[in-house]
């Protein structure tokens, strides 16, 4: 799944998570990505999602609405979400926007998959 | 001629140094304000009411008690020859002239720039006037965004921004928001979203009248999530606006006390 500016992949990991690949630029216009990235990722019946930052060029504050939006799709199908690959700028705006206190970050995608129980 | 350096001169690492210090720095990294834990208005201006925003944290709808909305005022330029860039430009330099009379926005002297933190005193039903703030989460030349602390009416952001679409320019306003408690929330059922929406097509309507467009205002609301987080109805001991109607009940006493706080001081 890609536009202009993003592309994402979606993978299962194990039972339990799904993990997002996001590269290149979170932004309103990844609005269509995200959210089909998310109903890929739903499709199995699982009790986390994954979010890879690793590949993170961009990210403006209606990137980080549309985070939001996604972690209440996911509460609501009582999924857990986890980030890791977040560099120390993006987990700052994490902190700063008070994302952290619901998305679990982590360092990497191990103890991501651990956190998730996969 | 190349000539090839020495292999332990240590100037032949420093090009290297520089790139990877370059490529560190993320695109959006001024655009964001730097991390704080409370916010704080140094220098109020004259006239201004500045309480409930020194000390504060911020809120993002995560932390806010009613339902989660996320609504969308957007109007066409039809007619300007703004680019989005400079109506940006414009917005954040005349913030405050394009709101409804009688709501004060007390923002820095340079504009709006990421980390400001700017005075609000609105005005509510009862003669009320409420005194609370904004900070700058984000901004750069095709939007700016506000987050809101606590005590607010809402938990959460609004976005200010700016595109083409079908080669016209349109300026839009979008917010994602929670009422922060129960209070606010009964106030939002009962007519506060109503006087929220007006406010901002009052404010859109401004705006687009200034670059010479006549447009109607069009609105999108979405509920994103209809829980409300009872968890979070503690939040009632920072609202704003009870706080604000304590402070100007007091103020016939503060006006008599004045006189001998200056005695005081002298």
């Amino acid at each position: 799944m890609t536009d202009n500016t993003l592309s994402i992949e979606v993978r299962p990991a194990g039972q339990a998570a799904s993990v997002i690949d996001i590269k290149g630029d979170v932004t309103a216009d990844s609005e269509d990505v995200l959210t089909n990235a998310y109903t890929e990722a739903s499709a199995q019946k699982i009790r986390a999602i994954v979010l890879n930052f690793t590949g993170l060029d961009y990210m403006n504050s209606s990137g980080i609405g549309l985070l939001v939006t996604l972690l209440v799709r996911a509460n609501r199908q009582r999924q857990k979400v986890i980030a890791y690959g977040l560099n120390e700028h993006y987990r700052q705006i994490f902190q700063l926007t008070r994302l952290d206190e619901a998305i679990s970050i982590c360092d990497d995608e191990a103890t991501a998959l651990r956190t998730a129980g996969a | 001629m190349s000539v090839p350096m020495p292999p332990d001169e240590p100037k032949a690492q420093e090009p290297v140094g520089e790139v990877e210090t370059a490529a560190a720095v993320p695109r959006d990294a001024e655009h964001w304000a730097k991390l704080v834990s409370t916010i704080d208005v140094t220098n109020a201006p004259e006239g201004a009411v500045n309480i409930n925003v020194t000390g504060k944290s911020l809120v993002s709808p995560i932390q806010g008690f009613g339902k989660m909305w996320q609504k969308t005022y957007k109007v066409p330029l039809r007619g300007a020859e703004a680019s989005p860039e400079e109506v940006i430009k414009e917005w954040k330099a005349n913030f405050p002239s394009f709101w409804p009379p009688r709501n004060f926005f007390y923002g820095g002297l340079t504009g709006i720039a990421p980390g400001d933190v700017a005075l609000l005193n609105l005005s509510m039903p009862g003669r009320l006037k409420l005194s609370t703030g904004v900070f700058v989460l984000f901004a750069d030349d095709e939007s700016f965004t506000f987050m809101n602390p606590q005590g607010h009416m809402f938990a959460g952001w609004i976005t200010f921004s700016s595109y083409r679409k079908s080669d016209v320019t349109v300026a839009q306003a979008q917010v994602l928001i929670r009422a922060n408690d129960p209070i606010y929330e009964i106030g939002m059922m009962l007519g506060g979203h109503r006087k929220e929406d007006k406010f901002w097509h009052q404010t859109l309507t401004n705006l687009s009248r200034h670059f010479g467009a006549q447009e109607e205002v069009e609105t999108q609301i979405v509920c994103v999530d209809k829980k409300r987080q009872w968890s979070k109805a503690k939040n009632v001991w920072h609202n704003a606006a009870i706080r604000s109607g304590i402070y100007m009940a007091g103020a016939p006493f503060r006006l008599v006390a004045k006189p001998f706080r200056a005695d005081k001081q002298l």
